[in-house]
């Protein structure tokens, strides 16, 4: 008796296993694999697609996602995570999907208008509110005494933004002296407690954990804090410098193939840049690139000396090999 | 005559409990308990009655919202399979190895006791890794799985795996100490008198061994449902199809929604409570059974 219940018991959870895997095989399932912050852009374009593309075709599409630290999402999509999509934070880490796994072309940037980035962002400084410590500008964060939380540039995109605004700027204000351009960021990063893996961790460590003076973020992330988590509890310092994050997007090729998902997975990468999409990367607190919208949410961004990664660091390709490569100025610089 | 026994046994009793050497000063008493009652409160009921009110705070609806939601469930299902699979396989493997380990003299045992406490001692972060090496496409086995269209880290069956590694130890760790305590005595009685090999496991080894056997279980279901380190390097974190139980908590808490991330953190807690209250029970069984022994 008891062991024909254990029979029974073993078969529906058997069966309720295999039932869904049956009834989404004439559904189409995109995976989006995507770096830590657009969690609450994606639920919001998932479900805008979904809708755009069944009007359009009669097709349903459940799009499941995916979010981490980009780097550790990019190191997953090679080892094996089908992803048909790929949303990270910066070129190297897509460029990586090519070169170590051999998932897309070479040229995937070009692939998409505005190097495959249909929005962009910056990094902006979030600071307690009333600003108790006086930070106005990359200058505060080297004083002693400064507790600075940055996730860790190894791990994350937005680390290796952040890393490389603060390097432009030191670059800037000491007249491209590198040795004291480095020993600038050496002691910023002596001001940081904790390097969480992504920014999203990290954004949780100043919020929730109340740890730190002043949160070095991704500008959508600061504007999610200030607005959605501490109303009233933060505020958004914008430094006179700082950097053009672009985080691209390209369908995964090898992957997309294979599922049969070629062209909705494009479709769903060319809807980013519709205005519909470009909208909801607005309303989430991304800078759209479609010149209509950028313009009705003109107010909602500050105007902020931007430096671009090519011209200041040569492209990604070598921002990467020089700072964040085993060795590179991060390495030197940390470990002392 | 035992009556006199009994008698001097009291008052031998009664002069222990007065000796200076048992009883402390009140204060050190006092002290001593305090300290115990202050580390469990703060280390244990904190904590726990913390989950219980977060998870609530928002009211009883958020609560059960958060349960019901479609990511959730899958995840709940998900920590079930894995269970399911992994429970019963150690099962079976841990009573092998102690049977084999405590039974049989052969070369290697002592290489085969270390072997069974390896996932003791790693990072369950590095049993994560050795799955991603076998067989993500880059690893050992990748080319050969992608062409046979077989998936198995960021899917099902890595996540079992992973499960299964961090979960082998519990039951032959449990009842290798109780089966070396037993001695063979009994087992070579059954042989004499003409048992099979199944009888002899049937009837003696395992009726011997029960309650650590079932103490095994419970410990090993309650880390299989509660693994994170290893689940989380072969998971790939797609809500609604890899996530366990704890992957979904970190990712409702990285949402800031907390009161859903304290919601199924609570499921865990639960099961934390059930399964002490089924070690508490399988103590006080053992315990039982052990005095109708002696008086037996």
């Amino acid at each position: 008796m008891k062991k024909s219940l254990l029979a029974i018991a073993v078969l529906a959870a058997a069966l309720s296993f295999a039932a869904p895997i049956t009834a989404s095989a004439k559904d189409i399932t995109l995976l989006n694999v995507s770096y830590d912050p657009t969690r609450e852009l994606y639920q919001d374009f998932n479900a805008a697609f979904s809708k755009y593309w069944l009007a359009k075709t009669g097709d349903k599409v459940t799009v499941k996602a995916s979010h981490g630290g980009s780097g550790k999402q990019a190191r997953a999509i090679i080892d094996g995570l089908d992803a048909d999509v790929a949303t990270l934070a910066l070129a190297y880490d897509v460029d990586q999907l090519h070169e170590k796994g051999k998932l897309i072309p070479k040229d995937w940037q070009k692939r998409l208008s505005h190097n495959s980035s249909p929005y962009t962002s910056t990094i902006v400084l979030l600071v307690r509110k009333g600003n108790p410590k006086g930070i106005k500008d990359w200058d505060d964060l080297v004083k002693p005494g400064i507790s600075v939380i940055t996730p860790n540039p190894k791990t994350s995109g937005g680390a290796r933004w952040n890393y490389l605004a603060a390097w432009a700027f030191a670059q800037k204000k000491f007249g491209g002296d590198e040795a004291k351009t480095k020993e600038f960021v050496g002691k910023l990063l002596k001001n940081v407690p904790v390097l969480d893996t992504g920014a999203r961790g990290s954004t949780t460590t100043f919020v929730e954990r109340g740890i730190g003076d002043v949160l070095l973020a991704w500008e959508n992330e600061a504007f999610l804090a200030q607005k959605e988590l501490g109303v009233g509890k933060f505020e958004i310092i914008v430094p006179s410098l700082s950097i053009l994050a672009e985080p691209p997007v390209t369908v995964v090729d090898k992957f997309a193939k294979k599922h049969g998902t070629e062209a909705v997975a494009k479709a769903y990468l060319d809807y980013l840049y519709t205005e519909e999409g470009q909208e909801i990367a607005a309303k989430n607190y991304y800078r759209p690139t479609l010149e209509s919208v950028a313009k009705k949410y003109e107010s909602q961004f500050p105007k902020v000396n931007l430096i671009k990664i090519d011209d200041a660091f040569g492209g990604w390709q070598k921002a990467q090999k020089t700072h964040f490569s085993d060795g590179g100025t991060f390495d030197q610089i940390y470990q002392k | 005559m035992s009556a006199t026994a009994t008698t001097q046994y009291s008052s031998y009793r009664n002069k222990v409990a007065r000796s200076r050497a048992t009883s402390e000063p009140v204060w050190i008493r006092y002290l001593l308990t305090t300290i115990a009652l202050t580390f469990l409160t703060l280390f244990l009921f904190v904590p726990l009655a913390a989950v219980f009110t977060e998870a609530l705070r928002k009211g009883f609806d958020t609560y059960i919202t958060a349960l019901v939601d479609p990511d959730a469930l899958s995840a709940i299902k998900l920590t079930f399979i894995a269970a399911l699979i992994a429970v019963p396989l150690n099962l079976v493997f841990g009573v092998a190895a102690a049977w084999a380990i405590t039974k049989f003299e052969f070369k290697g045992k002592s290489i085969l006791i270390t072997l069974i406490d390896l996932p003791f001692a790693v990072s369950p972060v590095i049993a994560g890794l050795i799955y991603v090496l076998i067989f993500g496409i880059q690893g050992w086995f990748g080319s050969a799985l992608v062409d046979n269209d077989i998936k198995v880290i960021f899917a099902i069956p890595g996540i079992v795996l992973a499960t299964i590694f961090v979960t082998f130890p519990f039951v032959a760790r449990e009842l290798i100490p109780l089966m070396q305590a037993q001695g063979k005595d009994e087992e070579e009685a059954g042989l004499v008198l003409g048992a099979s090999g199944w009888q002899i496991l049937w009837r003696i080894t395992l009726p011997n061994v029960k309650w650590g056997l079932l103490y095994g279980v419970i410990l090993t279901n309650a880390r299989a449902m509660g693994e994170f380190g290893a689940v989380s390097v072969v998971s790939g974190h797609i809500r609604g199809m890899t996530n366990t139980l704890p992957l979904h908590v970190e990712i409702l808490y990285n949402e800031y929604n907390y009161a859903a991330a304290f919601a199924v953190a609570s499921l865990l807690a639960l099961l934390a409570l059930v399964t002490l209250a089924l070690k508490t029970f399988i103590e006080w069984q053992v315990a039982r059974n052990a005095i109708q022994h002696e008086s037996a």
